[in-house]
C-alpha cells in the first residue's frame, strides 16, 4: 500500500467510528475509546476529522486528548502490563514488586521494552484492594501477586 | 441428579483463577460423569476465600474456599458435590460468622444470585421497590428517600432526597440522573462488586430515580479500570430494555426511562461531579465552580441528579420496605447500612455491610482479623487518597460521618487500608502529594502547584535538610491548599499528608534517628 493509501484507509476508519457515536449525546470520549482500540493509539490526523465532524477546533480535541491519561499518543508494546500503585496495594509490597518488574523489563514506567512486547505503566486502583497487590494485562486481571508469578506474566508476554 | 455449583465472575474471583477452576469443574465432573450446572454468580464479598466455590445441597449452600484448579479433583473425591468435608470447606455460606454477622441490605441479592437472571433477581425481591414507585406520586418517592435519612454514599454525605427535591421542582425541558461509578478511591470496589454481582438493582434504583425527579434518561459513568464492570451492566441494561423494565413505559406505567453506560478515560478528578458532568459531554474533566449547583445546572446544562453507585442502589429497599426500616439501622445522623471495605494488608479483607456505629478497632481486628503478614496494625487509610491515617490509638472511633469528621477523618466511600509495621508514614505522606499532583485537573494554583511543592518538601525532610523549617513549611502548604482550593483532591490532601505528620512523628524525624530506630 503507498502512503495515500494508507491515509485513505485511516480516514476510512475514523469515518466509520464517528458514523458509529454520532447518535451520542457527548459522542468524544466514546469516539476516542473506540479510535484507540482501532489504531492502539489516538493518531494525530485523528484529530482534525473529529473536530471537524463534532464542530470543535482542533486544539479543543487535542486539549480533551491530552488531559486523560488513557490516551496514547504512540501505539504501546504488543502487551501492557498495568501495576496498581495505590495505597493497598502498596500496603502489600507493589513498591517492591514494581522495582522488581522495572528491573526484569529495563524500563520504567509509560516506557515499552526494546523488543515492543511489553508497555509498563502505572494505575491507581482496579478495584482489587483486598486481592492486593493487583495487575492487569490486557484487560486480564490479577491478584495476590508475588514475585513468581509477575516474573511469569512478563515471561509469557514476551514470548 | 443435577447439582448446582456456584463460581463467581467478579473481577476479585477472576483475579485469582475463578474461570480457571470453573473449567476445571466442568472438565472433571464431565469425566465423572456427573451432571454438574455451574452458575457464575457475583461475589459474596469474603474476598479472602476467593475463589469461594458453592454447592447447593438440601440444606443450603456449601462453601469451599479458596479454591486453586488444582483443589478440584480432590473436592471432587470428597464428594463435595453433597457437601462433604474436604480442608477448604467451611460449612454453611450463611453461617461463616464474617457473612453472619453482617446486615445486608444493599448487597442482599450480590454473590446469591446469577447477576444476569432476571428470574433470579425477582425472585429474591428484586423489582419490588420500582412496582411499588410506579404507583407512588413522583413527590411521595422524594418524600420517603427523605424520611429514609439516606446520605450520598460517594464522600460528601449529602442527604439523596433534598438533592432530588432539588431536582424534581426544577422546570426543564430535560432532566437526567447521572450515577457516580467512577471509583477511584484506593481500598474501595462496593460499586464494581454491585455492578458485577448485581446490576439490575442498580438500573431499578436509577429508574426510581428518574420517575421521583422527571428525568428520563441516565448515565453510569465508570471506570475503564472496570472491563467487567462495565460489560456486566450492558448485559443487563439490555436485559432490562427487553424485559420492559427500562424505555418507551416503566414496567408499563406512564413513565419513560432509559440509561447508558459511559467509561472515563483514568482520571481520578472525573469522580468529583462536576468533573464527571464535563467528562460526559466529552471535554476536558475539569472542576467546575459551584453554583450553579449540577441539581439545577449539570449535564449539558440540565438538572441533574448525580448520585453514587450505592446511593442510588440502596434506593429499591427503601421503597420496597419503606423508609423506617431503613432509618432505624445506624446511629445519630447516619441511618442505614455502609457497605465497608477492608483491603490492603488484612487477613479477612473483603466486603462487610453494617449498621453505621461499629468501631474502627472492631472492624480492622475482629471483623478484619489484623493483618495478613501477621504483624502489629500501624496505620489505617479510611476513606481512599484523601483520607486520613489513623493509629490504633485512635481505634475506638465509631464508624460514621460525624464521628470521623471530629476525629479529623472523613468516611468517604467507606474504604479501609489497612497497613503493618512495616509501613513508613513519610513516604505515605508523599505519595498523598504525588497523587494529587498526578491527578489535579490543573484549575487551581494550591493544588496544583502546592502538591508538587510537598513532594519536593517532604523528600527534604526525608534526607534531613532542615527537617524542622520544613515541617513547619508542610504545614503551611497543608493549610494553603485546604482553603484555597476547589474540590477535595486539593482540599483534603492534607488530610492523609497532616495525619502522617501528627500521628507518627518518629517517621518525620531526621535520618540518623530513623536509621537508629530500625
Ligand atoms: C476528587 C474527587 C473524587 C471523587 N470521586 C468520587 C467517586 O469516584 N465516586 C463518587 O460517587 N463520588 C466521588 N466524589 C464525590 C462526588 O463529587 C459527589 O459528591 C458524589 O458523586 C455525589 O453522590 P452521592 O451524594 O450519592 O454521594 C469525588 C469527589 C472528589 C472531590
Ligand atoms: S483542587 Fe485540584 S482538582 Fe480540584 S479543582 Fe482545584 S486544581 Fe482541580
Ligand atoms: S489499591 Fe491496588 S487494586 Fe485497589
Amino acid at each position: 500500500m503507498n502512503m495515500r493509501a494508507v491515509a485513505t484507509d485511516e480516514a476510512i476508519r475514523i469515518s466509520a467510528i464517528i458514523e458509529d457515536c454520532r447518535h451520542l449525546e457527548g459522542p468524544m470520549l466514546p469516539i476516542l475509546h473506540k479510535v484507540q482500540a482501532e489504531f492502539g493509539f489516538i493518531p494525530e490526523s485523528t484529530k482534525q476529522v473529529i473536530a471537524q465532524a463534532l464542530n470543535l477546533s482542533r486544539a479543543e480535541v487535542h486539549g480533551v486528548v491530552s488531559f486523560y491519561h488513557d490516551f496514547r499518543s504512540h501505539p504501546a508494546g504488543r502487551h501492557t502490563l498495568k501495576l496498581c500503585r495505590a495505597e493497598a496495594c502498596q500496603a502489600m509490597g507493589s513498591e517492591d514488586l514494581a522495582k522488581s518488574v522495572k528491573a526484569r523489563l529495563g524500563i520504567d514506567w509509560h516506557e515499552t521494552t526494546p523488543d515492543g512486547a511489553v508497555t509498563l505503566e502505572p494505575v491507581f486502583c482496579l478495584g482489587l484492594c483486598a486481592c492486593a497487590p493487583a495487575a492487569m494485562l490486557d484487560g486480564e486481571v490479577y491478584g495476590r501477586l508475588d514475585e513468581h508469578c509477575l516474573s511469569d506474566m512478563v515471561t509469557e508476554a514476551r514470548r | 441428579m443435577n447439582v448446582t455449583v456456584f463460581v463467581p465472575r467478579d473481577a476479585a474471583a477472576l483475579a485469582v483463577g475463578a474461570d480457571r477452576v470453573a473449567s476445571a469443574i466442568i472438565t472433571e465432573a464431565r469425566a465423572r460423569n456427573l451432571d454438574v450446572h455451574v452458575v457464575r454468580n457475583g461475589s459474596r464479598g469474603l474476598l479472602w476465600l476467593e475463589v469461594l466455590v458453592e454447592v447447593r445441597t438440601d440444606h443450603g449452600r456449601v462453601a469451599y474456599g479458596p479454591v486453586k484448579p488444582s483443589d478440584v479433583p480432590s473436592l471432587f473425591e470428597a464428594d463435595f458435590l453433597s457437601g462433604g468435608d474436604h480442608k477448604l470447606a467451611h460449612g454453611l455460606t450463611k453461617e461463616i460468622p464474617f457473612l453472619k454477622g453482617q446486615t445486608r441490605l444493599t448487597f442482599a441479592r450480590c454473590g446469591v444470585t446469577d447477576p444476569l437472571s432476571l428470574d433470579d433477581y425477582r425472585h429474591y425481591q428484586g423489582l419490588k421497590g420500582l412496582e411499588k414507585a410506579v404507583t407512588l406520586a413522583p413527590a411521595d418517592i422524594v418524600a420517603e428517600v427523605t424520611a429514609s435519612g439516606l446520605r450520598g454514599r460517594g464522600g460528601a454525605g449529602f442527604p439523596t432526597g433534598s438533592k432530588w427535591k432539588t431536582v424534581a421542582d426544577a422546570r426543564a425541558d430535560r432532566k437526567y440522573i447521572v450515577c457516580n461509578a467512577d471509583e477511584g478511591d484506593s481500598g474501595t470496589f462496593a460499586d464494581r462488586m454491585i455492578m458485577e454481582g448485581d446490576p439490575f438493582v442498580l438500573i431499578e434504583g436509577m429508574a426510581i430515580a428518574g420517575i421521583a425527579v422527571g428525568a428520563t434518561k441516565g448515565y453510569i459513568y465508570t471506570r475503564s479500570e472496570y472491563p467487567h464492570a462495565i460489560s456486566t451492566m450492558e448485559d443487563a441494561i439490555e436485559i432490562a430494555r427487553a424485559a420492559g423494565i427500562l424505555g418507551p413505559s416503566v414496567l408499563g406505567s406512564p413513565y419513560a426511562f432509559d440509561m447508558e453506560v459511559r467509561e472515563g478515560a483514568g482520571a481520578y478528578v472525573c469522580g468529583e461531579e462536576t468533573s464527571l458532568l464535563n467528562s460526559l459531554e466529552g471535554k476536558r474533566g475539569i472542576v467546575r465552580a459551584k453554583p450553579p449547583l449540577p441539581a439545577l445546572e449539570g449535564l449539558f446544562g440540565k438538572p441533574t441528579v448525580v448520585n453514587n453507585v450505592m446511593s442510588l442502589a440502596s434506593i429499591p429497599i427503601i421503597l420496597d420496605r419503606g423508609a423506617s426500616f431503613y432509618r432505624d439501622f445506624g446511629v445519630g445522623r447516619s441511618h442505614g447500612t455502609i457497605p465497608i471495605q477492608l483491603a490492603g494488608n488484612i487477613r479477612h479483607g473483603g466486603l462487610y455491610e453494617t449498621a453505621f456505629g461499629l468501631t474502627l478497632g472492631e472492624l480492622v481486628n475482629e471483623i478484619g482479623g489484623g493483618t495478613l503478614t501477621g504483624r502489629p496494625v500501624k496505620a489505617v487509610q479510611v476513606g481512599g487518597p484523601l483520607g486520613a491515617y489513623f493509629p490504633p490509638s485512635l481505634f475506638s472511633t465509631s464508624f460514621d460521618y460525624e464521628s470521623f469528621t471530629a476525629a479529623g477523618g472523613l468516611i468517604g466511600h467507606a474504604g479501609v487500608v489497612v497497613f503493618d509495621d512495616a509501613a513508613d508514614m513519610l513516604k505515605q505522606a508523599r505519595f498523598a502529594m504525588e497523587f494529587c499532583a498526578i491527578e489535579s485537573c490543573g484549575k487551581c494554583t494550591p493544588c496544583r502547584i502546592g502538591s508538587t511543592r510537598g513532594v519536593e518538601v517532604v523528600d527534604k525532610i526525608a534526607k534531613g535538610i532542615e527537617p524542622e523549617k520544613n515541617k513547619v513549611l508542610l504545614e503551611d502548604l497543608c493549610n494553603t491548599m485546604k482553603f484555597g482550593s476547589l474540590c477535595a483532591l486539593g482540599g483534603f490532601t492534607p488530610y492523609p499528608v497532616m495525619s502522617a505528620l501528627t500521628h507518627f512523628p518518629q517517621d518525620f524525624a531526621p535520618v540518623p534517628v530513623r536509621e537508629a530506630a530500625e
